[in-house]
């Protein structure tokens, strides 16, 4: 209880931070870029939206920097993120929440994905120590992950897109096909989710396989181990049950650690696919100079990852009950 | 984990402790990784960029910036990598682009390198409230997303420069390391060597820069490397998506430049592939070493001869 207790502290405190730094970063920016936007938009946009900006940036009111961030966060709270000029004259909150499902598809299942396998070849890699399993795997993926996530991905679809025509290129789904639970729409959907995720996976992986081997290997020289092996239990057993569950316990804390990294991925591979998720509306709000859609994505994503963590920490939770009694 | 030279300082008759457990430190160290397939690929390709970074003028074939060749070229003898859409030979601005990407992970490695040091050994030094506080600052600063924060930060700022990146990914990009120190720190917080030197009655900060920073040697270079990586990654696919400095010389800029001429579709292939073929081999080269470095100073992590298992 007070493990979960302190988890959840400590959420309160991180959400907290990167609310106080969308905050800030707007209004300590030197040149005032909010006010350069402003200007460029008056008279394309009704002044009752433009007041609205100038509230939510800090531009033109006369209240202190404390006043302001109270109304900041009062607004927060009860989802009010400004509206959208990228798709005016949508409020962001209704924008966001038709790009999300889509990357938390993409994203999520990927990761999973990359995580159990990753996982996986970890554990069977250092059993079998120095076997050819291991030398070929572990290098081979250490090499990809260093990969840029959004060079893999320019590289696939030029191969299996142009070059093989297997797959298609760009976007989330055919814009021909009707947007429906058909078998024809989830089909298509899926389709042109095999190359981002595939690039996701394959530059994500490397990070667990290689965390997984070395805890493995750690675990492994553990007297229970040595125990078990003593008592003359199967191979299999050592290995699953004993070491590998063991193992796995500091992989999970290292999961919501690398989940950042992975979301800065995939914000590059849905840039390079515009595959309609989160990341590459973010990308889109940044050109287009959309400052509060682009904060509203940035504290969603910041969100995401925390909630991530949170699971992973309940996660551990569960399976651990070391962390449970820790202090 | 025990590092090699910790018992080094206990013995008496040692002149000048720190200085020598240092030089035995990096003597093991050099051999180790000199013995490691992994240290020795990853240094090589390394010490090729530098090469690249410090010789641009003697080694690159021609002006990177001078757009005087036919558009669009293959790849042939006089230019090898082809040319870009607006006649530029491809080979030169990968050479020239070298130095920038290095300079960037250097910078921030180092940066990022001394926030971890200063902030995860004094944690662990200090304890009580001030260890609190620098904890879940270095934990908090581990799990905001870094890239979205520095995209934010590079739209107001427009274009971010070499300087801007440098700070913010450096200023951002130490958590990490910051975490495996004050945890290292911790457990050597009672080791005798130490509380030999509590009662020779030196400083606190000759204990922790004589005493405890030479015994982590591997593991302040592993996060120079990790956040070098980072770096490198980092300021690629900021510079990709048009938020770096678009006249710089970088291989992230070359990128950027390739995908809005639609490169791959156009036939000029070479000029997308090669400048990530090269921030690939870069990242790599940091990777292999980190890893390499893992293995050094983890001992039970080195390579076995032979496995018998039953």
């Amino acid at each position: 209880m007070r493990f979960v207790l302190r988890r959840l502290s400590f959420f309160v405190i991180t959400l907290w931070a990167a609310v106080t730094l969308n905050f800030l970063i707007p209004r300590l920016m030197p040149g005032n870029p909010a006010l350069a936007m402003m200007a460029r938009y008056k008279g394309h946009i009704n002044p009752q939206a433009l007041h609205a900006l100038e509230i939510a940036f800090g531009v033109g009111t006369h209240k202190s920097l404390g006043a302001a961030y109270v109304a900041y966060l009062g607004d927060l709270v009860r989802g009010r993120f400004g509206i959208s000029l990228t798709f005016f004259p949508q409020a962001v909150m209704h924008e966001v929440l038709q790009a999300l499902p889509w990357t938390l598809a993409l994203v999520g299942i990927t990761t999973i994905l990359a995580f159990s396998l990753g996982t996986l070849i970890g554990i069977v890699g250092a059993w079998r120590r120095g076997g050819v399993f291991d030398a070929m795997l572990p290098p081979i993926f250490i090499v990809t992950s260093a990969f840029p996530y959004f060079w893999l991905a320019l590289l696939a679809i030029w191969l299996f897109a142009i070059k093989l025509h297997w797959l298609p290129a760009s976007g989330g789904y055919d814009v021909t096909t009707n947007v429906a639970w058909s078998w024809a729409f989830v089909s298509d959907t899926l389709r042109h989710s095999i190359l981002p995720a595939a690039t996701i996976l394959v530059t994500s992986i490397g990070g667990w396989i290689l965390t997984m081997r070395n805890n493995m290997i750690t675990v492994l020289s553990e007297d229970y181990v040595r125990m078990a092996r003593a008592k003359g239990l199967s191979q299999w057993r050592i290995m699953w049950t004993y070491a590998g569950r063991n193992a796995i316990l500091p992989n999970l804390t290292g999961f919501a650690m690398s989940l950042g990294f992975v979301v800065s991925g995939a914000i590059l591979v849905e840039f390079v696919f515009n595959y309609p998720g989160v990341g590459w509306m973010f990308l889109q709000a940044v050109e287009n100079q959309d400052y509060a859609l682009m904060q509203a994505l940035f504290l969603l994503i910041v969100v995401a990852v925390l909630s991530a963590i949170l699971v992973a920490d309940a996660v551990t939770a569960f399976v651990d009950p070391r962390t449970r009694e820790l202090r | 984990m025990t590092a090699p030279a910790v018992a080094e300082p206990l013995r008496p008759a040692a002149p000048a402790g720190p200085s020598r457990a240092r030089a035995v430190l990096r003597s093991g160290a050099v051999r180790a990784l000199l013995h490691n397939r992994k240290a020795l690929v990853g240094a090589l390709l390394l010490l090729g960029f530098v090469v690249l970074a410090l010789f641009p003028g003697q080694l690159a074939p021609d002006d990177p910036n001078a757009e005087i060749f036919r558009p669009g070229l293959g790849a042939s003898s006089s230019h090898w990598f082809g040319t870009t859409a607006y006649g530029q030979d491809v080979l030169s601005q990968l050479i020239w682009g070298t130095r920038q990407s290095l300079l960037i992970a250097f910078a921030v490695g180092g940066l990022a390198t001394a926030i971890a040091v200063i902030v995860g050994v004094s944690a662990a030094y200090l304890g009580g409230f001030a260890d609190g506080l620098l904890s879940t600052i270095t934990d908090v600063i581990l799990v905001i997303p870094i890239f979205p924060l520095v995209i934010v930060l590079a739209a107001y700022e427009k274009n971010a420069g070499f300087f801007t990146l440098v700070v913010v990914l450096g200023a951002l990009g130490w958590s990490y390391g910051a975490r495996q120190l004050r945890a290292q720190t911790l457990s050597m917080r009672n080791r005798d060597f130490l509380e030999a030197a509590r009662v020779r009655g030196e400083r606190r900060l000759y204990v922790i820069v004589f005493e405890i920073l030479p015994t982590m040697t591997s593991l302040i270079v592993a996060s120079f490397l990790g956040a070098a990586l980072y770096a490198v990654l980092t300021a690629a696919g900021l510079q990709f998506v048009g938020l770096g400095d678009p006249n710089s010389l970088s291989w992230g800029t070359m990128l950027y430049w390739a995908q809005n001429n639609e490169a791959l579709g156009a036939g000029m292939v070479l000029w997308a592939v090669m400048p990530g073929v090269c921030v690939a081999l870069l990242g790599a080269a940091f990777a292999l070493l980190n890893y390499a470095f893992d293995e050094v100073s983890n001992p039970a992590l080195r390579k076995v001869r032979r496995v018998q298992r039953g």
